[in-house]
C-alpha cells in the first residue's frame, strides 16, 4: 500500500481493479459451473449412480449372510481345513429351522446354487428332515444323519466363500475362474465356463464388423470428399437417411430381405444361381450384414470429415514429383486419412461391442453377444451378480477404449458419428 | 463423373471408375432394405413377398384402429417430447456452463457429461433397473423420460456447444453494457443466436428417445410400450406387414426430423456466411 500511494494516484486505484477483476472471474466461474451443476446432478441420479449400483452389485454378497447369520458368523474364524467344529453345525442347524420358519432359504439356497450344484437339494432336504434344534453336542452328527453333505468340508467353504459381505465369485465367474476348496483361483468347470467363449464371440463379431465397415465405407466417404459439394450432398442423403431411419425398422427391414421367401433368396432363385433357398438369416451372416449396414454411417462419417480435410495439393505434388498414382495413394493420402481411419474404427468397434437388440433379433444361439446374456441374467433367471459382473467387464473394455478415442480425436475435428 | 480435375491417367480413371461403381453397391446396401421394406406395407396380402398380390390399405387400417399399436405410438411421443424438453434446458444450461468454465477437470466434467452416448444401452439399462426399481420409478413414464433424458442430452451439450464455439461473447457483454439484466441477454441476445444449435440438438434428442428399445424393455411396463417396443415384440413373435406399416410411419417421421435438421444446418450456413 505504501508503495502504491509513493508512486501516484493512478497506482492507487490499480491493486483493488486487479483484484477486483479476479473476483469478478472467480464470480463468472462460480456463476459457469452453476450452469453445468444441474446436468451433472442429473446424471448423478439417472447415469453415474445406477452403473455404481451395478458395479457394487458384482461384488455385493449378502443373501446367505442373511439367512443363515449365526452359521456365518461361526464360520468366521474356521481355518477350512478339516471340518467345522460342533458350533458352527448347532449355528446352522437354528438358522436353518429361523429360515424354514421365515421362508426365506429359497435366497440363500439359491445363491449357494450358484457355487455349488445342487446345494439347493441339500438344503431343502436338511430343512424338511430337521425337527428341532439337536440336543447340545449332537448337532454334528445329527446333521450328517439328514445329509452326508454336511460331512463335505467343500459344503463347509462354500457356506464360508458366499458369507459376504463383498465377494469376487461373480467376477471370477464372468471370466471362467472359480476358487477351489483350497480357496485358490482356477479354471471353472466346463459346463459353466461359457463367458470367455461369448466374450471372444463379442469381439469377433465386432471385429468382422469393423472391418467390413472400413472396407465399405472407405471407397464411399473417398467418392464423397472428391467430388464437388452440390453433388455430394446430394449423395450424403444415402448415408444420413439410413443414420437417423429407426434401429428397428432396419433390423425388421433385413429379416423380410433375407428370409428364405425374402427379396435375396427369390431374386437369385429367380436368376438361377442357387437352386434353393439359403440360409442368410438367424445366423451369423444376418447379424454381421444388419449390424455392418447400422454402423457403416459411423465409419463413413468420420472418414469424410478426415478425407474433407486432405489438400488435392498434396496429390497433384506427388504426381508432379514422378510418384505413379497407387504410390502417391499409398504413401501420400492414405497416411492423412488414418486419423479418420483409427476414429472410425474404434467408435464403430465400441459401438459394436455392446450390441443387443439387432443380434437379438436376427442372429441365432450361437451369434448372441454378451449384452445379451447381461439382459438374460438381469431379467429371465434374476441372476443379477453375475449380471453385473459381465457387466462390469464389458463396462471396463468399452471405457478403456473409449480413453483411447478421446486421446485420437482430440484436436482433430471428427464430426457425426454419435447417435445411438 | 470424369470432371475430377486430378484425373489424368487411364489407371487413375479405372480406379475412380471402381470407386464409383463400389460406392454404387454401398450406396444400394444402405437404401435397399429402407426402400424393400415400404411397398410391402401397402400390400393387399399377409404375406411379407414379392410381387405384392394387390395394393391396398388394409394394414394402415389395422395400425390405427389397434389399441396397442396407437398407445404405443402415444407413448413414444410423451416421453419423446418430455424428455426432449428436459434434455434441452440440461443441455443448454451445460453447454453454456461449459463455455465458460476454464478448470484443468473440464475435460473430465466434459467426458462424464458426454459418457452416456458410448456406454452400451444394457449396461445403462441394467443400472438404472436396479436403481430405480425400490424407489418405483421402473413401469413409469417419469422412470423413462428420466433415463431417455440422461442418454439425449449429451446430443443437445454437443450441438449447442458448437454453436457457441462461433459465439461472440462480446455481444453479450454489449448487452450488459447497455443494461440488460444477464436474463434479458441471455433472452433477447444469446438465445437467438443459439436457436439453431439448441434446435437441432433437440431434434437429435427426440431421435434418441424415440428409437431407444433397450431401456424401455427392461424398465416399461405393459402401459408404458412404445413404438420401438411394440415392433420388437413383433418382430420376435412373428413379423405381420402391420409392422411394416408402423416402420414406413416411424420412418416418414425420421425423414422429417432429417428434413428439418438439413433445413437448418443450411440456414445456419447461410446466416455465417452473410454475417462474415
Amino acid at each position: 500500500m505504501t508503495n502504491a500511494l509513493l508512486t501516484g494516484a493512478d497506482a492507487s486505484t490499480e491493486v483493488p481493479l486487479k483484484r477486483r477483476l479476479r473476483r469478478a472471474e472467480r464470480r463468472r466461474q462460480v456463476k459457469a459451473l452453476a450452469l453445468v451443476l444441474p446436468l451433472l446432478v442429473f446424471l448423478l441420479f439417472t447415469f453415474a449412480g445406477p452403473i455404481a449400483g451395478m458395479l457394487w452389485r458384482s461384488v455385493e454378497d449378502r443373501e446367505v449372510r442373511q439367512v443363515l447369520p449365526q452359521t456365518v458368523a461361526a464360520l468366521a474364524d474356521w481355518g477350512g481345513k478339516d471340518l467345522p467344529d460342533e458350533k458352527a453345525y448347532a449355528a446352522l442347524a437354528s438358522d436353518v429351522l429361523a429360515a424354514r420358519a421365515s421362508g426365506t432359504m429359497a435366497i440363500a439356497a439359491k445363491r449357494l446354487n450358484y457355487a455349488l450344484n445342487g446345494f439347493r437339494t441339500i438344503l431343502t432336504s436338511t430343512a424338511r428332515n430337521l425337527r428341532a434344534i439337536p440336543e447340545p453336542g449332537t448337532a454334528k452328527e445329527a446333521l450328517g444323519k439328514i445329509n452326508p453333505a454336511w460331512r463335505d468340508r467343500t459344503t463347509w467353504t462354500t457356506i464360508k466363500d458366499a458369507g459376504g459381505p463383498i465377494t469376487g465369485f461373480y467376477l471370477l465367474a464372468a471370466l471362467d475362474l472359480t476358487r477351489n476348496v483350497e480357496g485358490t483361483i482356477v479354471e471353472a468347470p466346463p459346463d459353466q465356463a461359457i463367458y470367455r467363449g461369448v466374450f471372444a464371440r463379442t469381439f469377433v463379431i465386432s471385429l468382422s464388423v469393423t472391418v467390413l465397415c472400413l472396407i465399405l465405407g472407405f471407397p464411399v466417404a473417398y467418392l464423397l470428399a472428391t467430388l464437388p459439394p452440390g453433388r455430394s450432398n446430394l449423395l450424403m442423403i444415402f448415408v444420413l437417411l439410413p443414420f437417423w431411419t429407426s434401429l428397428l425398422v432396419r433390423t425388421c427391414a433385413w429379416i423380410v430381405l433375407l428370409q428364405s421367401k425374402g427379396v435375396v433368396n427369390d431374386s437369385l432363385l429367380w436368376l438361377g444361381i442357387i437352386d434353393e433357398p439359403l440360409r442368410l438369416i438367424y445366423n451369423r451372416f444376418g447379424v454381421c450384414v444388419a449390424m455392418t449396414h447400422v454402423l457403416l454411417p459411423f465409419m463413413i462419417l468420420p472418414l469424410y470429415s478426415s478425407m474433407k480435410a486432405i489438400s488435392p495439393a498434396y496429390m497433384r505434388a506427388a504426381a508432379s514429383l514422378g510418384a505413379p498414382p497407387i504410390a502417391a495413394f499409398l504413401r501420400i493420402y492414405l497416411p492423412q486419412t488414418l486419423p479418420g481411419i483409427g476414429a472410425g474404427s474404434l467408435l464403430v468397434f465400441i459401438l459394436a461391442l455392446g450390441y443387443y437388440i439387432t443380434p437379438a433379433l436376427v442372429g441365432g444361439a450361437a451369434d448372441q453377444m454378451i449384452s445379451y446374456f447381461i439382459a438374460l441374467y438381469t431379467t429371465e433367471t434374476a441372476n443379477w451378480g453375475l449380471a453385473s459382473a459381465l457387466g462390469a467387464v464389458l463396462l471396463l473394455a468399452t471405457v478403456l477404449l473409449a480413453l483411447v478415442y478421446g486421446k485420437l480425436v482430440q484436436g482433430q475435428h471428427v464430426t457425426g458419428g454419435m447417435k445411438n | 463423373m470424369s470432371n475430377n480435375p486430378s484425373l489424368r491417367t487411364p489407371s487413375q480413371r479405372l480406379a475412380w471408375t471402381a470407386t464409383i461403381i463400389v460406392s454404387t453397391l454401398v450406396f444400394i446396401f444402405l437404401i435397399a432394405p429402407i426402400v424393400a421394406i415400404m411397398p410391402l406395407s401397402f400390400s393387399s396380402g399377409s404375406y411379407l413377398t414379392y410381387p405384392l398380390p394387390g395394393l391396398s390399405l388394409r394394414w394402415y387400417d389395422d395400425f390405427i384402429n389397434s389399441p396397442r399399436w396407437m398407445n404405443s405410438l402415444k407413448n413414444s411421443m410423451i416421453i419423446g417430447v418430455a424428455s426432449t424438453l428436459l434434455s434441452m434446458t440440461l443441455g443448454t444450461l451445460a453447454a453454456l456452463g461449459l463455455a465458460q468454465w476454464k478448470s484443468r477437470f473440464k475435460p473430465l466434467v466434459l467426458a462424464f457429461v458426454l459418457s452416456p452416448v458410448v456406454v452400451p444401452g444394457v449396461i445403462t439399462a441394467v443400472g438404472l433397473y436396479f436403481f430405480f426399481a425400490p424407489i418405483g420409478l421402473t413401469g413409469s413414464y417419469l422412470g423413462l423420460i428420466l433415463a431417455h433424458t440422461a442418454l439425449a442430452t449429451p446430443f443437445v451439450v454437443i450441438t449447442v456447444g458448437a454453436t457457441l464455439q462461433s459465439f461472440d461473447t462480446n455481444l453479450a457483454r454489449a448487452a450488459a453494457s447497455l443494461g440488460a439484466s444477464p436474463f434479458e441477454a441471455f433472452r433477447r441476445v444469446i438465445l437467438p443466436l443459439i436457436l439453431p444449435g439448441v434446435a437441432s440438438g433437440a431434434l437429435f434428442a427426440f431421435a434418441t428417445s424415440f428409437d431407444e428399445v433397450v431401456i424401455v424393455l427392461f424398465m416399461a411396463g405393459p402401459e408404458q410400450r412404445t413404438l420401438p417396443r411394440e415392433m420388437f415384440s413383433g418382430i420376435r413373435e412373428n413379423i405381420s406387414p402391420t409392422i411394416t406399416a408402423a416402420a414406413v410411419i416411424l420412418t416418414t417421421i425420421s425423414v422429417i426430423l432429417l428434413a428439418t435438421l438439413e433445413a437448418l444446418r443450411r440456414r445456419n450456413e447461410r446466416l455465417k456466411g452473410g454475417g462474415a
